[in-house]
């Protein structure tokens, strides 16, 4: 167990569910049969399930944190959880599903690659499942699993499975979601989550845990063109050298300059053509290096540090691109925006936008429609609230170097900042 | 064209922190990097060599004192600062005793939940604007919602309804003066995760992280360690044990658990397959209440 012999790395996903679908009670099974509950855990969840009257211990228990939502009963915000496989580690990220907790499906969604969809077998396709749909497919979520929970309750029946499988199916299709599962569960009963159960011999398809074990988690754009923004410029001023593993002295003196950051898309290695955005300034990679000891390449979701065979002047929020590929400038984006403050947005405003590690001053030029998130429908709109989201074009005081969301999160993403109480008040995915 | 690849998992968690770290040192002004001597806390001081080397960190290290620490892990504290060429910035709760700012009710009452006052008044001394810490998401159930770039106002409060959206990898740490960023790197790391990341990068701990022999009394269940400022009780039973500290804090609320595991390798192992949460087993101030970690944070604690 001490060194995994496979280490499939990290999953990050989301579970979507509405109140009562049964997301508490499956993240619970996840965690209590991957032995991710502890001893001490689960006594503290039985003096609490006895204190509500309950007979057994309820999993659901787990998963609601904070003291204000245990005594409202509700859950506000995003939480994140851990279990690992021994093979490979989970990050859930659990969002409440409800309508007004766009944004916090969204958030949730921001980080995730793949999406649970919790249907209840005896409701079947509802508008929350098509809700929760759209905002995986607008997040960029790559696997889609859709699990009709509660079977147990339907008499583990195989054809109402294969009737919600197919309508989803070619709903999900229309949302135009790429890589979509769907299987029959019982997150009370522990059927097809981690363990198989007794009582679905007529489905031959995979567990859950199955399909989050063989989900494809490749270093997302490594393929891509080169993008590295800049987060820090590394000094080696006169007071000396860092002391440390690896670093190589005589090498690193004074003058060193080192441009750290983390490669968003693409390769690096030592000798590549690059240019410099926003200046243009062509040069090539001296050294692609971590913690002063030289590396061979770095692909996308590394953070490294770059050295630069010529002296630009180089600082944060610049990006170091593969010369092949040079994003162009623009001083102004259409993006689809989800709005996350309480108040709504004063049109007249100028807000921060940080992209990458880049700020710059923006300000809403157009709102174009507003996208009904339970439908898909765009509809006129005038302004925002919180929770909506929205086609919107921004004018920008200095130019982003971005690509489409759709071929790269981290370039394609960035938030609002409101500079009056320093508050991100909006998130956005470049067209 | 490379063939698709996959980060394992300890490179993934290592990447986000140390591009975490930059962000710090990109955004805030005047960050410290709070260093107990702590496991979690060594990591972040190898993550801090990742992400700056071969310059010098961005920020000194700190560490709140609250004069009831085991001595062999203040004598690593001041050996690892010193082995790193880094400042080392040591406050003291005895000082705010003596200031008068940290009033004890009791004169053996734990000084842990008093640190939050010494770290408000060194960050005012200070000026810092953030303050990276080694936290967990998955220590506690009140830490599951809690941002990387966590944000505590003038008094240093957490308020968990004013919390920023946190999406992408765009972090916000920007504050107004007075203002405090706490900064997790760590946040998505497990104990199994920091033990596999020390046993990998072969760091040095503190030797009372290794199983070694030490008189404890048992009560409630836990080991507690019989030391100057927890002497046994009349009428405790002490006993010799084979104990090792998951995590090292004051004293007068740190319990060892039983063990044998004395190299890297064992305590890996043991973790992969214990049954009992970090502080659960080990935290004897926070089991009182199931959410009294939430209620501290709100005063101010880390
Ligand atoms: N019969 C049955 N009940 C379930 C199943 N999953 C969840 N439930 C029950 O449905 C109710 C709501 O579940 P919960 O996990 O709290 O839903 P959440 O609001 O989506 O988190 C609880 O009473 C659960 O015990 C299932 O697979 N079968």
């Amino acid at each position: 167990m001490s060194a995994p012999l496979v280490d499939h790395g990290l999953l990050r996903f989301m579970t979507c569910g509405s109140v009562d679908d049964g997301k508490s009670t499956l993240i619970g099974r996840l965690l209590f049969d991957t032995r991710a509950i502890l001893v001490d855990t689960l006594h503290a969840l039985e003096r609490t399930s006895h204190k509500r009257g309950l007979e057994a211990v309820d999993l659901s228990l787990l998963t609601d944190g904070l003291q204000a939502e245990r005594e409202q009963g509700i859950t506000i915000d995003v939480a994140y959880r851990y279990f690992s496989t021994g093979t490979r580690k989970y990050i859930i990220a659990d969002a409440p599903g409800h309508e007004q907790y766009t944004r916090n499906m969204v958030t949730a969604a921001s980080t995730a690659t793949l999406a649970i969809i919790l249907i209840d077998a005896r409701k079947g396709v509802l508008t929350q499942t098509r809700r929760h749909s759209y905002i995986a497919r607008l997040l960029g979520i790559p696997h889609v699993v859709a699990a009709v929970n509660k079977m147990d309750l339907v008499g583990y029946d195989r054809s109402t499975f294969e009737r919600i499988r197919d309508e989803y199916l070619a709903f999900a299709g229309e949302v135009g979601l790429r890589d979509v599962k769907v299987l029959p569960m019982s997150a009370l009963q522990g059927d097809m989550v981690v363990d198989r159960g007794d009582s679905m011999g007529w489905y031959q398809g995979e567990t859950l845990l199955e399909l989050l074990e063989s989900a494809p988690v490749t270093q997302g754009n490594a393929e891509g063109p080169l993008r590295f923004p800049v987060q820090y410029v590394c000094r080696v001023h006169d007071e000396g050298l860092g002391r440390g593993v690896g670093v190589d002295a005589a090498r690193a003196g004074a003058g060193y300059r080192g441009f750290t950051g983390r490669v968003e898309s693409g390769t690096v290695r030592a000798g590549d053509p690059v240019v410099v955005l926003p200046a243009g300034r062509e040069t090539r990679v001296k050294q692609v290096e971590l913690g002063g000891a030289a590396l061979a390449e770095a692909a996308a979701e590394q953070s490294v540090t770059l050295v630069l065979e010529d002296e630009i002047d180089i600082s944060r929020g610049d990006m170091i691109v593969g010369a092949g590929d040079v994003p162009e400038g623009r001083k102004q984006v259409d993006a689809m925006v989800c709005w996350l403050a309480e108040a709504p947005l004063d049109r007249a405003r100028r807000f921060v936008l940080r992209h990458t590690s880049r700020e710059t001053r923006a300000a809403v030029a157009a709102i174009e429609h507003r996208l009904d998130v339970n439908t898909g429908e765009r509809a006129p709109a005038h302004d925002l609230k919180m929770n909506d989201l929205a086609r919107v074009s921004l004018k920008l005081a200095q130019p982003i170097f971005c690509d489409p969301y759709a071929s790269c999160r981290a370039t394609g993403a960035f938030i609002l900042i409101d500079e009056s109480t320093n508050n991100t008040v909006g998130a956005g995915m470049i067209l | 064209m490379n063939s698709p690849r996959t980060l394992p998992h300890l490179d993934w968690l290592e990447a986000e922190a140390i591009h975490i770290l930059r962000e710090v040192a990109g955004q805030c002004a005047t960050p410290a990097l709070l260093f107990s001597g702590g496991k979690d806390s060594v990591c972040l001081l190898r993550l801090a060599e990742k992400a700056f080397r071969p310059a010098r960190f961005p920020f000194p290290l700190l560490h709140i004192d609250t004069g009831h620490n085991y001595p062999e892990v203040i004598a690593f504290r001041d050996a690892r600062a010193a082995e790193l060429g880094e400042r080392l910035i040591v406050r003291s709760v005895e000082d705010s005793m003596r200031r008068g700012t940290v009033v004890l009710r009791a004169p053996d009452e734990s000084r842990n939940k008093h640190q939050s006052v010494t770290l408000l008044e060194a960050i005012a001394e200070f000026g810092f604007d953030c303050c990276i810490g080694g936290a967990r998401r998955d220590e506690e159930k009140a830490r599951a919602k809690e941002r990387i770039m966590s944000f505590r106002d003038d008094f240093g409060g957490w308020d968990p309804k004013n919390q920023r959206p946190e999406l992408w990898s765009l972090y916000n740490a920007r504050t107004f003066k007075g203002e405090n960023i706490r900064a997790f790197p760590i946040s998505n790391w497990t104990e199994l995760d920091v033990w596999q990341y020390i046993e990998r990068e072969g760091l040095a701990l503190p030797s009372i992280y290794f199983a070694h022999t030490r008189p404890v009394v048992i009560r409630g269940g836990a080991l507690v360690p019989v030391t100057e400022v927890t002497p046994a009780r009349p009428g405790d039973e002490v006993v010799e044990r084979s104990v090792r500290f998951r995590t090292v804090g004051d004293i007068t609320c740190t319990a060892p658990v039983e063990s044998t595991a004395d190299t890297l390798e064992k305590i890996v192992a043991e973790t992969a397959e214990t049954v009992i949460t970090e502080r659960g087993a080990t935290r004897l101030d926070d089991q009182t209440s199931e959410a009294s970690m939430e209620q501290r944070k709100k005063e101010g604690y880390f």
